[in-house]
């Protein structure tokens, strides 16, 4: 097989297989350690094509992209899923929304669509018309039933008790312990990706950073990357720097208000009062310097819209002065607090082999001993000029996630320094202009929950031929399955919490 | 227990002074009599309902509860089961998979009630807008009586609307 190099930032490669060979290439990269990072399709009808798999690993160099082209009448791939098992939503939520089927698959289930349209439409063909409302199908889901002597079913949502994006669960229980939990997703489908369809490349981002809003710098560095990665343009030393603060601003607000739930959540609301109130001072920083809480539109395609204001770096140097020595304060009183630690130790545990079989990722997977970060093994700049020590454990249960999280507090706070103390002076935005049609780009980034990948297909004239973002929580909610089984079903909101995985950005 | 205790003299007080209602943002007038607007207006439960939003709404919703905004020192507190809630706080654009569960919880929520929209995309579908999978602002699918926009609002306008809609009409 021929890999040629994607250009852009991204470390990237590309290669056509066609469909017979996909097993034995995924076989390959699994075996070499390598992972399943995303799997999308295309509709190349249009083109004097078929429909087209694309399959995305982690391998050696960076990441594989193996595009598969599909016959159009009959668009069937071999299933991956029996090696891969990450690959069984996205699977299906490939059918659901292109047509695309796995042969020989065993979970055929629909998985994004409930009964918002037909079974036989699929809204990214192009046929479809995506301002079409379909009556309502009849929405029938079979879930996995556990029986037995005294096995009970709790079902939970689509809305849940407190302030959290929809979705359902289904426990199988006996007495308090759990035998079995069944996530149902996709309450939140709203269209993401066709809408992206009928955007031009530059208002992509906006959308981009939308799909899931408390990683919005993350999206729209990684959508701007696969735009700058066609248009062959690399972003202005300044604009790297500044979009790394983002980044990292992102990662310290999200971690803080995670640490402050997961002290609530085994009733420690000191814990919530303190971390929230330090999250609502890192936000308010973050306002200052760029106008915006959650720093939402900052990131666009060629670097970035606005500068860091005059008094910015110093208050956000203020900011993350105050805060280190009181995150130091509050993790001593979690690592001392007996009840605290009860709690979180061994609770929701998926050892190290568990993740590394079923591709856990992101930071539950640096918490079971899964050692990837983008920013310190394809870093990207200027991250290659910041070596980002990486966070890992081997506990795998809250107790390590919380550590994780909090070791990351301490590196971002650091990162934010070095980014302020090191940003260069320059430019803030290079012109897009003429982007070849046809072409594939890749942006992938880490976001606070793990990796995010965007794949841009342009179009003709500066068009959004096709854009699938990927959140890493879909390889990471099939976990949260397996990190339940055992424990009580009062723990649940706590390692569901420890995990804080994405409705929004897999239901798209 | 000496640490979290030293730490909390340490903290203070950090509520600050709460923002005044902003009746602007209101958009239906209900026959809700002033009696029971006093009433909620001492104590309102809300239940928060995610109906397709990116998520960024919620961290808003979230911030509201912290120390600096304090929504349960003006007799605001948020309650899990619509049963117990005088007030619906929608986000959205509404996902037509979520359009059944929206209602029903509108429907599971006791006369007279009250229904805040939040964000652009709860005001007017915002960038999703209304397409095969999402039915866009909130009001096409529940009345609503007032609507709070930004992307997302902040945790002062959040308060503003939800005072909005418990004040006395002018």
């Amino acid at each position: 097989m021929e890999l040629h190099p994607l250009p852009g930032a991204a470390p990237a490669w590309q290669g056509e297989i066609a469909p017979h060979q996909l097993p034995a290439c995924c076989e390959a990269v699994k075996n070499r350690g390598g992972r399943l990072v995303s799997l999308w399709g295309t509709d190349r009808r249009h083109l004097g094509g078929g429909f087209a798999l694309h399959v995305a690993l982690s391998d050696q160099p960076g990441l594989v992209c193996l595009s598969v082209p599909l016959d159009a009448a009959n668009p069937a791939y071999p299933d991956i899923s029996a090696i891969f098992p990450a690959a069984n939503r996205m699977q299906r939520a490939a059918f659901d929304l292109l047509g695309i089927a796995p042969a020989g698959a065993a979970d055929t289930r629909q998985w994004l669509r409930h009964g918002s349209w037909p079974q036989n439409a699929h809204p990214l063909r192009k046929e479809f018309d995506g301002g079409r409302v379909h009556s309502h199908d009849a929405d029938v889901y079979p879930f996995v039933t556990v029986t037995g002597d005294g096995v009970h079913e709790i079902p939970v949502g689509p809305v849940h008790a407190g302030t959290i994006e929809p979705g359902h669960f289904r426990f199988s229980i006996i007495g308090e312990r759990v035998l079995r939990l069944e996530e149902r997703l996709g309450y939140k489908h709203k269209g993401i990706e066709k809408r992206f369809e009928s955007l031009s490349l530059e208002d992509g981002a906006k959308l981009a950073g939308r799909v899931s809003g408390d990683s919005t710098v993350a999206y729209a560095w990684a959508y701007s990357m696969a735009v700058e990665g066609i248009a062959g343009v690399t972003v202005p030393p300044r604009a790297a720097h500044l979009r790394a603060l983002l980044l990292e601003l992102e990662r310290l607000a999200n971690h803080l208000g995670d640490l402050g739930y997961l002290g609530n959540d085994v009733a420690l609301s000191f814990g919530f009062a303190q971390f929230w109130r330090l999250k609502e001072d890192a936000l308010r920083a973050s306002a200052a310097a760029f106008g915006h809480r959650y720093l939402m539109d900052l990131v666009v395609p060629g670097g970035v819209s606005r500068d860091i204001a005059p008094d910015g770096a110093a208050a956000l140097l203020a900011m993350a002065d105050a805060l280190e020595p009181e995150v130091r304060t509050l993790k001593a009183i979690y690592d001392e607090h007996a009840g605290v630690q009860d709690r979180f130790l061994t609770t929701g545990r998926v050892t190290p082999e568990l993740a590394a079989r079923l591709g856990l990722t992101g930071l539950p997977g640096r918490a079971s001993g899964q050692a990837w970060d983008l920013r310190a093994q394809y870093p990207v700049a200027p991250y290659d000029q910041l070596d980002v020590r990486m966070a890992t454990h081997r506990g795998g249960d809250v107790a390590a996630r919380v550590t994780v999280r909090f070791e990351e507090v301490f590196e971002s706070l650091r990162l934010v320094r070095r980014l302020l103390d090191t940003l260069p002076g320059g430019e803030l935005r290079l012109l897009i202009s003429n982007v070849p049609a046809g072409a594939l780009g890749i942006g992938l980034v880490e976001g606070w929950r793990g990796e995010v990948l965007v794949a841009l297909h342009s179009g003709k004239d500066g068009a959004i031929e096709r854009c699938h973002p990927h959140d890493p929580s879909w390889q990471n909610w099939p976990l949260l399955e397996h990190a339940i089984i055992g424990n009580i079903v009062p723990d649940f909101p706590l390692i569901n919490k420890s995990f804080n995985l994405s409705y929004s950005g897999q239901d798209l | 227990m000496y640490q979290i205790i030293k730490q909390i003299l340490k903290t203070g007080i950090k509520t600050e002074t709460p923002p005044q209602a902003d009746d602007s943002l209101r958009v239906r007038e209900q026959e809700i009599s002033a009696e029971i607007l006093r009433v909620f207006g001492r104590a309102l439960k809300i239940r928060h309902v995610d109906a397709g939003s990116c998520n960024g709404c919620e961290l808003e919703i979230h911030a509201v509860n912290s120390a600096y905004y304090n929504i349960e020192g003006l007799g605001i507190g948020f309650v899990a089961s619509p049963r117990h809630a005088d007030m619906l706080l929608v986000t959205g654009p509404v996902s037509r998979h979520m359009e059944t569960a929206l209602k029903r919880t509108f429907d599971a929520t006791p006369d007279p009630k009250l229904v805040v929209a939040l964000g652009d995309c709860g005001c007017t579908g915002g960038l999703f807008g209304e397409n095969y999978a999402s039915c866009g602002k909130v009001s096409n699918v529940i009345p609503v009586d007032v609507e709070v926009p930004g992307c997302p609002p902040p945790p002062t306008a959040i308060l503003q609307g939800i005072l909005a809609a418990v004040s006395k009409r002018g």
